[in-house]
């Protein structure tokens, strides 16, 4: 027996049908609750605005896309800031409880830590940018879509899985 | 129902929950969530469909069960053009950064600092849309189908035959994708995942 690394060993991940189940059964009470579903990119679009406003206010104001949501006033007015926030909160009550929050640069079997950092950045300036094109982001459009049974669900899908394919090709070490 | 319950404690559950799951699927870690696209850890493909087939098809009952009113739920329009673009540029992302955006908020409250890399990414991607929203304007409307924005409309097939479709394809991820990842060793797991 070997309890010592026994209790440092992080609790193991949920197998991925309970965990699809359960996050179907989520989405679900999403559903019936409020009449849509899950989202993550709607807060970031806020906090875009609400950052804009806060350190180049005319041009945030003047443009065209952020202005609109800067009347709004503060992003913690809106649900999907509270939906982020909660998901903030699940993730961490997840990780601590289970033994698996630590703090790191994670992803540098490949590459090193800055090189990681910078690719990290990169990603998410792609996928920002994308999601605005797409009006939601794979929460959004790929799975809430996708769950009634939206034609732009399943397209968004195809396309987002067929880059991330090729991405992977080309672009040798990611995180891994 | 639906309930329209827009508030701030519907939001704090769904996502608390959301989030509990996706943490406890794996889904924090870049690791995993990209081996999905090099085929060596299909938990992504089978933790979706899973959950897309189970809410479309609880869907379905809680409206044939006459407990949820028809066409209440918001469907995304179908501008496919724009879905395939946004879909492109998010998976592509994802392969190179490692998150899409709401697993991004995953990986930081467990403690990755590249998730909050990534979430500054996010607001630089958003700015960069805002102030080139001239040029890229037409792109949020492109390839707009008007054959109707759900499958069973657009189709001429009825919901039942979808969703029986789905489920298929769901089985077939389990069978295919398992038979796949085992040639690769295997799943990432939880003790995997904390190794740098």
């Amino acid at each position: 027996m070997n309890n010592v690394s026994k209790a440092c060993d992080p609790r193991p991940f949920w197998s991925p049908l309970v965990a699809g189940i359960a996050l179907g059964l989520v989405l679900l009470l999403t559903f019936v609750l409020t009449g849509h579903g899950l989202g993550a990119t709607g807060f970031f679009t806020r906090l875009a605005a609400w950052s804009g406003g806060q350190v180049a206010f005319d041009a945030t104001y003047n443009n065209v896309y952020l202005g609109p949501l800067l009347d709004d006033g503060k992003p913690l007015s809106s649900w999907i800031t509270w939906q982020v926030i909660g998901v903030a909160l699940g993730a961490l009550a997840a990780s601590w409880s289970a033994g698996r929050f630590r703090l790191r640069v994670d992803g540098t079997h490949s590459f090193s830590g800055p090189m990681r950092s910078a690719m990290a950045l990169l990603g998410g300036l792609l996928a920002g940018f994308g999601a605005r094109v797409a009006a939601g982001c794979t929460s959004g459009v790929g799975l809430s879509g996708t769950a009634t049974l939206g034609v732009a669900g399943f397209v968004f899908l195809g396309a987002f899985f067929a880059a991330g394919l090729l991405a992977s090709r080309l672009v040798k070490g990611g995180p891994r | 129902m639906p309930f329209n319950d827009i508030g701030l404690a519907s939001g704090l559950l769904c996502g608390f929950l959301f989030g509990y799951v996706l943490e406890n699927a794996g889904f924090g870690s870049p690791c995993k969530l990209t081996a999905q696209f090099r085929m060596s850890d299909w938990s992504v493909f089978k933790v979706m469909f899973t959950a897309i087939v189970v809410a479309a098809a609880g869907l379905f009952l809680l409206r044939s069960a006459g407990i949820l009113a028809p066409d209440k739920m918001y469907v995304p329009p179908a501008f496919l053009g724009a879905v395939a673009i946004g879909g492109a540029l998010i998976g592509a992302g994802f392969a190179v950064g490692g998150y899409c955006p709401g697993t991004s908020v995953v990986g930081l409250f467990s403690g990755r600092i590249d998730a909050l890399l990534f979430g500054v990414g996010l607001l630089g991607g958003t700015w960069l849309f805002a102030g080139s929203f001239d040029l890229v304007e037409r792109w949020t409307t492109a390839g707009e189908s008007g054959a109707g924005d759900t499958l069973p409309l657009a189709l001429g097939v009825p919901e039942w035959a979808v969703l029986a479709a789905m489920i298929a394809v769901a089985v077939m991820i389990f069978v295919i994708g398992g038979r796949i990842e085992r040639r690769f060793g295997g799943p990432l797991d939880a003790s995997a995942a904390m190794r740098d």
